[in-house]
């Protein structure tokens, strides 16, 4: 302390300024503790908000219109749906190379099921062209191999596309890109073909579907591209583009074979492409159908949430679905009724039960207390399943009632399967939460209060309304806010015994993660019932404090 | 305090018109059994009025012990006329019932433990709500206690079959205990359960124990924040995280994985972990780490010589609550979780939404008491570790 009258700043025992050196202390502490905690912090990021992040991206992504059908996608953009008239060939065109790929790689039935969510058949047109659209190319194919026997063999197109001169790079890039889009595979292998500018010039569409139909058969089935025979896709792109190539200019490899080709395209059997897929399927004309694929292009969509409200969109803009199909703001209603009655029935048995647990000797509410604590340790399927057997027809409170004579044997109470049996087991099963929060309140008002109060002339009742009661409310917040938050997110028991009008939301989130598969919808639907618990969330942080969570 | 209310017997025509009630009360059971409802309270209430008659008036107060013993054996002899073996049961417990009563009332009892200044309608208040809160405990328990005993059915039936009420050991068997030990499904659910949850527990307590210890730093940078992520799986419903894990980890391979089901069993249990351990740190004392250092130990044997017994107990019950969390979970197994994975909730779940088969009370049964061995677990531990933060100064 002698340095104490000396000028300048207060120094540590080593001479550093001593404000520095705590400084410094501090920010050690605090590294400490952050470093004891980051494990913990990485392991949940990665582990649980990662995943429900993910659910977020997923309820408003819809890459796979334009990943399935790029090229349709572009052309249709043009296109005006409020004419009443379906698009033009151009369109229809790029349908069936876009499509062509998807099928042979399975894709379109996914695409079909996509887009069947927003409108019903258009799964099945998609299942049912994807069958059919070998037809087109079969002909042209036949064709083709009369006038040269050559453009049937695998051999040889490899030949006659990787031609000669400087290499495409670009369009194998651009291609490999596009299918690893639809797929989500990895395109990183060589596929061992690249077409060569020359021919890529001369023929840019058969370019195209060639290196399509190579990639696919480099990476999808692992086989080597000069062994296989196109698809038949490549046979309609080259009749396409003979109808308009300068092939006499052609020097490269089969420029012979394509020079006899082009003079033989009189010989091809040239169909419109949209008159071919009005063959497969009239629904391809109509413009509600094209409608619905280009209102759901875009790579990010509102559509699931507003499905998840009962909306759609539509070409006037967004409107209220069909009567019949409105279901969730119902469920929603419910989840939330639901959930009020089993808070209400949680305050109104546990308060009780909180109060005589505060009041009794510490002996007979510690024994009490295992009455409380073992439903609450107990599995929540054993509660389930004990109370499956208590409120079936043949159950036991049934029994006992016809025992009794209360109930006729022919007129057995229906408990179950229905809303009054969800509200009873639930009510069970989330009473512990509303009685020990309560309990731990009412254990810090002291009983003395009371009493003065009554001694001052109140009433019981007056004496517990105005003195004891308002010192119990946050203990009712807390408790009701935490049964709440619970039971609008229950799923097991309302599947057990809600049967089809009790159950909740998150019965039909299941549905459609497992059954429906309609993860999109899913994750909207999951993304509002996690808002309003964010929201709950909150408001119990700020009541009650997250650290103030007791257990047991 | 001691209460020095006087007892004394109360006059007939109190105690008669209310033993009377109680009588009429349950004669509506009998009666509406036997057919009659009216008939049932009118026969009630007379036959426990004139009982009451005789035992206060004839026989008087040093008559006691006897009387009440033949309160039990004439009810039991009315019981089995009504209902056979479970009558006499039901009839011996309404008898010790009515025997109890009628002395507690004539003999005004009733009033021993209350304040002298009650008013009649309030210690009618009094026992009417200490009714209501133990049928709120009854409502509480019985679901629990009702499954025991149907486990032991000897047919595939989920409610009491006469034999079972006749208490004839005809009805009674361990068949399903045995199918439970025996079933290849429930034994591979349980390995998988023992499997999974064991992991799942040492991965959150481990990672929950040492940020529990950083959050309890006095200076910790984003506490709320840290905290209000770390408790979000006990918030966020189950259904959420199901799904959320589902999309995600189908993602990154580990869905259908061992691997995943651990992984997500031991971030639901986090919470469980913090917030116990915190609890137990709030009450450390912070002189005897510095004490320690004092007297040269470095951090690490600070830590578990000195820190690590005393949070100890916090540390067990956390991992004991992860270990449940994790034994008893199905929503998120059933997502994250295939075939492989199926554990022992989820084999119930199926089974009570299909296959309908009383081996689940069977595993029912050993679960609860499983829960009960847990629950006494943990209670002695928050005892001990009261005791010994209670010997800590401060």
């Amino acid at each position: 302390m002698s340095d104490a009258t000396q000028d300048g700043p207060v120094l540590a025992a080593d001479g550093t300024p001593l404000k520095r050196s705590l400084a410094r202390a501090l920010r050690m502490q605090k590294l400490r503790a952050l470093a004891l905690i980051a494990p913990l912090l990485l392991f949940v990021l990665l582990t649980f908000i990662a995943p429900i992040a993910d659910m977020l991206f997923r309820s408003v992504e819809n890459q796979i219109v334009s990943a399935t059908m790029p090229a349709t996608v572009r052309e249709l953009s043009d296109w005006d749906g409020t004419t009443g008239n379906p698009p033009g060939e151009e369109v229809f065109k790029a349908l069936y190379f876009d499509l062509f790929l998807a099928a042979e790689a399975k894709e379109h039935t996914k695409l079909g099921t996509r887009l069947n969510y927003e409108k019903t058949g258009v799964s099945s047109l998609f299942r049912s062209s994807g069958r059919k659209l070998d037809d087109l190319g079969k002909d042209y194919q036949k064709a083709f191999k009369k006038i040269d026997k050559q453009l049937d063999e695998g051999e040889f197109w490899y030949t006659m596309m990787t031609g000669s001169g400087p290499a495409s790079d670009a369009l194998v890039t651009a291609r490999k890109a596009r299918f690893g889009d639809m797929t989500d595979e990895s395109t990183k292998a060589d596929i061992g073909f690249a077409p060569s500018q020359a021919i890529t010039d001369l023929l840019p569409l058969t370019a195209l579907a060639y290196t399509d139909f190579a990639v696919f058969t480099a990476i999808a089935d692992g086989d080597t591209v000069a062994e296989e025979d196109p698809w038949e896709a490549v046979y309609v792109a080259l009749a396409e583009d003979l109808a308009t190539a300068d092939v006499a200019a052609y020097t490269g490899p089969g420029a012979d074979v394509l020079q006899a080709a082009q003079a033989g395209l009189d010989t091809i059997p040239v169909t419109s492409y949209t008159a071919f897929f009005e063959d497969i399927d009239k629904d391809w004309l109509d413009p509600e159908v094209w409608e619905t694929v280009k209102m759901y292009s875009p790579k990010y969509t509102n559509g699931y949430f507003l499905n998840a409200v009962d909306l759609q969109k539509s070409p006037d803009g967004i409107e209220p679905r069909p009567e019949n199909q409105q279901i969730y703001m119902k469920l929603f209603k419910r989840t939330m009724f639901m959930s009020l009655v089993i808070t209400g029935s949680c305050i109104l048995l546990g308060y009780p039960v909180a109060w005589i647990l505060a009041n009794l000797p510490m002996r007979t509410a510690n024994l009490l207390m295992i009455l409380v604590l073992l439903p609450f340790w107990t599995s929540l399927l054993v509660r389930t399943s004990a109370w499956k057997v208590m409120l079936q027809q043949q159950g036991v409170i049934n029994d006992v009632l016809v025992w009794l004579g209360l109930v006729a044997d022919d007129a057995r109470l229906v408990m179950i399967n229905n809303q009054f049996g969800t509200i009873v087991a639930m009510t069970h099963i989330l009473l512990p939460f509303m009685i020990l929060p309560l309990y731990s309140v009412m254990q810090t008002i002291p009983p003395t209060y009371l009493r003065a109060a009554k001694s001052l002339g109140a009433t019981n009742w007056t004496a517990f309304w105005r003195v004891y009661f308002p010192q119990s409310v946050p203990g009712i917040g807390a408790g009701s806010i935490l049964v709440f938050i619970l039971s609008i997110g229950y799923y097991i028991t309302p599947e057990i015994v809600g049967g089809t009008t009790g159950t909740f939301i998150s019965n039909r989130i299941a549905y459609h993660i497992s059954s429906s598969l309609n993860w999109g919808l899913a994750a909207a639907l999951g993304t509002i019932l996690l808002g309003v618990v964010l929201l709950l969330y909150y408001v119990y942080d700020k009541i009650v404090g997250i650290d103030n969570v007791k257990l047991g | 305090m001691a209460i020095l209310t006087p007892i004394q017997k109360q006059p007939l025509s109190f105690t008669l018109p209310v033993v009377a009630a109680a009588g009429a009360f349950a004669g509506i059971f009998v009666g509406a059994a036997q057919g009659s409802t009216l008939l049932g309270i009118l026969i009630g209430a007379a036959i426990v009025a004139a009982l009451g008659y005789v035992a206060l008036q004839v026989l008087g107060d040093d008559q006691e012990r006897m009387a009440r013993w033949a309160y039990v054996a004439l009810f039991a002899v009315a019981g089995f006329f009504f209902g056979g073996l479970p009558g006499v049961v039901v009839g011996a417990i309404f008898g010790w019932f009515f025997g109890w009563f009628t002395y507690w009332i004539g003999l005004g009892r009733y009033r021993a433990k209350l304040v002298p200044y009650l008013t009649p309608g309030q210690v009618l208040w009094h026992y009417a709500f200490r009714v209501i809160c133990g049928a709120i405990f009854v409502f509480l328990i019985t679901p629990i206690i009702v499954v025991m005993p149907l486990s032991f059915n000897a047919e595939d039936f989920f409610t009491f079959t006469p034999e079972m009420l006749r208490f004839d050991p005809e009805g009674y068997s361990l068949k399903h205990y045995r199918d439970f030990f025996t079933n290849d499904d429930w034994q591979q659910a349980l390995w998988n359960s023992v499997r999974i949850a064991p992991a799942a527990t040492i991965l959150s307590v481990g990672f929950g124990t040492l940020a529990a210890i950083g959050l309890s730093q006095p200076h910790v940078p984003f506490r709320r924040a840290i905290m209000a992520i770390l408790i979000s799986p006990m918030i966020v419903p189950l259904i959420i995280s199901a799904a959320g894990m589902y999309f995600f980890y189908s993602r990154i391979g580990l869905q259908g994985t061992y691997m995943g089901v651990v992984l997500a069993h031991a971030v639901l249990g986090i919470p469980f972990v913090i917030i116990t351990v915190t609890a137990t740190l709030v009450g450390f004392d912070r002189s005897l780490t510095r004490a320690a250092a004092n007297m040269g130990a470095d951090p690490v044997t600070t830590f578990f010589r000195v820190q690590m017994p005393l949070i100890m107990p916090g540390v067990i019950s956390g991992a004991l609550f992860a270990f449940i969390t994790s034994f008893d979970e199905v929503v998120v197994v059933l997502f994250v979780g295939s075939a492989g994975q199926k554990t022992l909730p989820w084999q119930m779940f199926t089974g009570l939404r299909e296959q309908i088969s009383p081996t689940i009370l069977a595993v029912a049964t050993i679960l609860v008491f499983i829960s009960i061995a847990l629950l006494t677990t943990v209670e002695l531990l928050r005892r001990r570790s009261e005791r010994l933060r209670g010997l800590s100064p401060g």
